[in-house]
């Protein structure tokens, strides 16, 4: 061990460093200067950005005795799970003041979930990754909880806790399987050791594959692992449902991409079809059942669901531009669903949860502004071009049939067709129903100001999408 | 200033850029406030500005070449190998003409008449407008089909927002139809993407392709265009978008918009996928036929007057895939050139003759505020300026000689005599009954005693209105006596496609 080791980890370091700062700070901070806990947290944030800019490694770099990875995937995800924290918390940070709970522990467990995102985006064995899993799915079920006098977030933190915690174990349960017939934690090494001994490849192999799959299934919500992710959307207060949402997908992604592709990449054809079964069933349930919905954020949860069968669809075809199209579509469907829920969040205000489809109706004429960026957001999650979320159906469309999918190429656009009502319902209510609700919008200029530049981002990048797919391709397909 | 290698892209741009604008101007309800004013000088200056350049296009344009002309290719998305690629010939500039001048008179339409968020109807129009225009330049199959999906969002905000009593079922319904229709164009083209490495429209014609594969493209580009067109039988969202679209609206819908599925036929298609085509291309005719005679007859029977226009344009566009895909069965001399001359005029006219037509329906909407045939009669007595350009554009709706209406009807008409005589019987019906409903819907609207008080109070039309069909009537009337101008400048370029669709692909 020497001190390149700890630069490659650096990031990690520096943020549960000042974690630390921030919640002795927070201790003697009292409720009416909260403020001084945000500032804080956003100054970690943007100190680990610094250091994660500075201190990359342009290669890969494995350390901690093989158990941790530092590569150009793990710096993409990091820097966008960083950004994206920050963004939830600027949303969030109105939202709470308003509504009594801002607690400094929004920020801490958000940043203690951010640190267990990093670790899992770098982990490297899958001792790591569940080290890393649990610390963020820790942070996640009490900050669901954290509206503790609210009973639908109570209920949803319950049932959270309690399903994770038994997707955790199964995950653990395989976790255990592949270390003993493989004898190795390590990605790498367990790569080495199928590609040596392909007899391994058998029964009980695949056995304990299952097990993770079911892992990655449920920390993604796919179907039929779906079952927590609608009502923890609708049961959390809109803020933590933004940062469910919003930064963890990347982590998922990297469990994905680390697990099946770094570890068990030569048992593609084992859990391609695993994959694919759980994908397909995501894309068709989360978007036939999006449109009975009323909720908007649950709404926003079952079509989560249907854009993670995208996400997976990419993944099962096992190549090198597959998962780049993966990265790219998690990176941009997270873009657009932190802004949709920035408006939803907008549109609350104390003692009011907008959290019905209905209130959005006449948000057109209550601010033409937000209601043009909250329909760029439901266009690029339906995959309107020229908004960024068309790119990203194109990428994966397009990995999909050079590897010979058309029929799944097909049903992609289909389902896409099929999502498409419910997002057009999100912007027929805000253009061409009244207004039932007149209450002017007064969102603080730093609020007004990302919200808006996330609106545009959608549409910026949507029309230079170039440089982003570049760049994806560079990380996974190289 | 020499902008003229530049000018594709300022017809896209600068209308798109004047519906920004229009929108930090901003709205305000009330017509006769400055911001108001200033607002909709801003979009009929914006508008006229495009239809001046687009004169420039004509100018410059030369007659004499099927290549590309004003060609603009720069790299857009390297990583996927997409261009900004622009450039017309003899089938996309008069369609690009058509669009410039249809836009500005839909802005003094709506003028005064737009009393809800006007800033955002005008803004939508222009931004459209732009779209549209980058749909007939687009030689690149993703930067088209961004234009071509783009498209259907501010037409979505149109009908939705401005639109009659059902406008949300029918804006839903339009959305979801086309939506349905393109996303399956998308698979193709990014499968001729993994053939071809590019998303050239032009290493797409060249590419060879199997017969199966041929077949399956045409598929998916007939979803897409016949729901554009619309055919028998995926037309069922037209009559409902037209009926409760705003008159803008249905202008747009009709003269512009429903080119794109015949543009998108003779541009990807035929080129595309020749022995595709070929293989359906007698399925494409029947198609055409029941449109022209099934739909006719349902337009018969209409009692609304803007899905009596729908339904006629539903059967005239069954005029234009007639021609295109007449080529296939006609192999002697100059019958296939016809035919496929004869839908290009069609679409052009049928764009002038439809708006025209909502635009009248329109003039008497803001007046009575129904639509229907029976709430009329005797409109002649009270409003004689607006009679005359009424039965104007109804006689050229049937196909009168001397308007634009004949002109393409007869071209398609002698091609099909080529062909087949039975095609030719068919097509030919739609003159009978195309004169049938629309007479009978002007003796029951315009002729005989005035019917109730509201006709009674009528006012004829105003200067602005005036000026509006004024203009539609003559270029009606200047196509039907004299279309070489127009002829000529698609000529070559079909010529050219006839060769290009007779050398088979396997």
């Amino acid at each position: 061990m020497n001190f390149t080791d700890y630069l490659a980890a650096a990031p990690e370091i520096t943020l549960l460093g000042l974690l630390c700062v921030v919640l002795i700070a927070d201790l003697f901070v009292d409720d009416k200067r909260r403020m001084l806990t945000f500032w804080l947290s956003m100054g970690a944030l943007l100190i680990t950005l610094l250091v994660l800019l500075t201190t990359d490694p342009g290669a890969r770099i494995v350390i901690f005795d093989g158990s941790y990875v530092s590569d150009s995937l793990s710096q993409v995800l990091k820097v966008a799970a960083t950004g994206f924290v920050a963004i939830a918390f600027l949303y969030a940070r109105d939202y709470l003041r308003a509504n009594d709970l801002h607690k400094g522990e929004y920020y801490l467990l958000g940043i203690f979930g951010l640190l267990g995102m990093m670790i899992m985006i770098s982990a490297n064995s899958l001792l790591t990754m569940y080290l890393g899993l649990e610390t963020l799915a820790l942070s996640q079920y009490a900050m669901v909880a954290i509206d503790r006098n609210n009973a639908a977030s109570a209920e949803s933190a319950m049932k959270y806790f309690v399903l994770g915690a038994i997707a955790s174990g199964a995950l653990l349960y395989g976790i255990s399987w592949v270390y003993g017939i493989t004898g190795t934690l390590k990605f790498d090494e367990i790569a080495a050791v199928i590609t040596s001994n392909p007899g391994l490849s058998s029964l009980p192999l695949w056995f304990g594959l299952a097990f993770l799959i079911v892992g990655i299934a449920f920390k993604f919500g796919a179907v039929p692992f779906h079952m927590w992710l609608p009502d923890v959307y609708q049961g959390a207060r809109s803020p933590i449902t933004l940062y469910i949402a919003s930064a963890p997908k990347l982590a998922a992604l990297a469990l994905a991409l680390r697990i099946l592709v770094d570890g068990l990449g030569d048992l593609h054809d084992v859990w391609a079809d695993m994959i694919m079964v759980v994908a397909v069933l995501s894309l068709l349930v989360g978007n036939i059942v999006a449109i009975a919905q009323t909720n908007i954020k649950r709404m926003l949860g079952y079509s989560t669901i249907a854009h993670v069968g995208f996400i997976l669809l990419a993944v099962f075809l096992g190549t090198g531009k597959g998962d780049a199209a993966a990265l790219f579509y998690t990176l941009t469907y997270v873009v657009a669903v932190a802004g949709a829920f920035g408006i939803v969040i907008l549109l609350s205000r104390r003692g009011f949860e907008a959290e019905e489809l209905a209130d959005f109706k006449g948000l057109n004429a209550r601010s033409p502004w937000f209601a043009l960026m909250m329909m760029f957001f439901m266009l690029s999650l339906t995959g309107i071009p020229p908004f960024i979320g068309f790119f990203g159906k194109l990428n994966v469309i397009d990995a999909a049939l050079s590897s010979g999918y058309t029929g799944l190429a097909v049903l992609m656009v289909l389902a896409s067709v099929v999502g498409a009502f419910y997002y057009l319902r999100v912007i027929w209510f805000m253009y061409f129903e009244d207004a039932e609700d007149r209450a002017v919008l007064q969102p603080s200029a730093d609020t007004r100001l990302v919200l808006s530049l996330n609106g545009i981002a959608v549409l910026a990048l949507g029309i230079v999408p170039g440089w982003l797919w570049a760049l994806c391709l560079a990380v996974l397909a190289a | 200033m020499d902008f003229s290698q530049n000018i594709l892209s300022l017809l896209i741009w600068l209308p798109i850029a004047g519906g920004v604008v229009l929108l930090v101007i901003g709205d305000n309800n009330d017509v006769r406030s400055s911001q108001s004013i200033t607002m909709r000088f801003a979009a009929l200056g914006m508008s006229v500005l495009t239809f001046v350049l687009s004169i420039a296009l004509y100018k410059w344009f030369d007659n004499g070449t099927p290549a590309m002309q004003f060609v603009e290719r720069n790299s857009w998305i390297p990583a996927l190998d997409v261009w900004y690629y622009l450039g017309v010939d003899g089938i996309s500039a008069p369609l690009i003409l058509l669009t410039t001048f249809i836009t500005p008179l839909v802005v003094i339409a709506g003028w005064d008449t737009i009393t809800v968020r006007p800033a955002q109807y005008f803004a939508a129009f222009l931004i459209l407008e732009g779209l549209m225009i980058g749909v007939f330049s687009a030689l690149d199959g993703l930067l088209f089909y961004v234009f071509w999906e783009a498209m259907l969002v501010p037409m979505f905000l149109i009908i939705g927002v401005w639109g009659g009593a059902r406008r949300i079922y029918a804006t839903v319904k339009f959305f979801l139809y086309t939506f349905l229709g393109s996303v399956l164009m998308l698979v193709a083209f990014i499968y001729l993407y993994g053939k071809t490495g590019s998303f050239d429209l032009f290493g797409f014609m060249n590419a060879s392709l199997s017969l199966t594969a041929q077949q399956l493209i045409f598929i998916a580009f007939l979803l897409a265009f016949a729901v554009k067109v619309p055919m028998w039988p995926v037309h069922t969202w037209l009559p409902d978008a037209h009926v409760e679209a705003p008159t803008g609206g249905s202008v747009i819908l009709a003269a512009i918009m429903l080119k794109m599925g015949g543009y998108g036929f003779i541009r990807l298609s035929l080129p595309i996928v020749p022995d595709g085509s070929d293989y359906f291309a007698t399925f494409i005719i029947v198609l055409s036929l029941i449109a022209v005679v099934y739909i006719g007859f349902v337009a018969l029977m209409q009692e609304d007057m803007k899905k009596l226009i729908a339904y006629s344009s539903i059967a005239h566009m069954g005029f234009v895939t007639l021609g295109f895909f007449l080529v296939w069965q006609i192999t002697e001399g100059t019958g296939a050139g016809l035919g496929m001359t004869g839908g290009m005029i069609q679409m052009v006219s049928h764009g002038l003759i439809s708006g025209a037509l909502f635009l009248c329906v329109g003039v008497l909407y803001d007046r009575v505020h129904s639509r229907q045939i029976a709430d009329y009669g005797g409109v002649a007595n009270t409003m004689p300026k607006f009679a005359a350009f009424m039965v104007l554009f109804s006689m050229a709706n049937a196909g009168l000689p001397g308007t634009s209406g004949f002109v393409g009807e007869f071209m398609v008409i002698i091609a099909s005599f080529k062909a087949n005589f039975w095609y030719a019987f068919l097509a030919a019906t739609i003159l009978v009954l195309g004169a049938a409903y629309t007479l009978w819907m002007v003796k029951r609207v315009i002729y005989g005693d005035v019917a109730n008080d509201n006709v009674a109070a009528l006012d004829d039309l105003n200067a602005r209105e005036f000026i509006v069909l004024a203009i539609l009537a003559v270029s009606v009337l200047l196509i039907g006596l004299w279309p070489a101008p127009l002829v000529d400048m698609m000529n070559v370029s079909i010529e050219h496609l006839l060769q290009q669709i007779g050398q088979t692909k396997l």
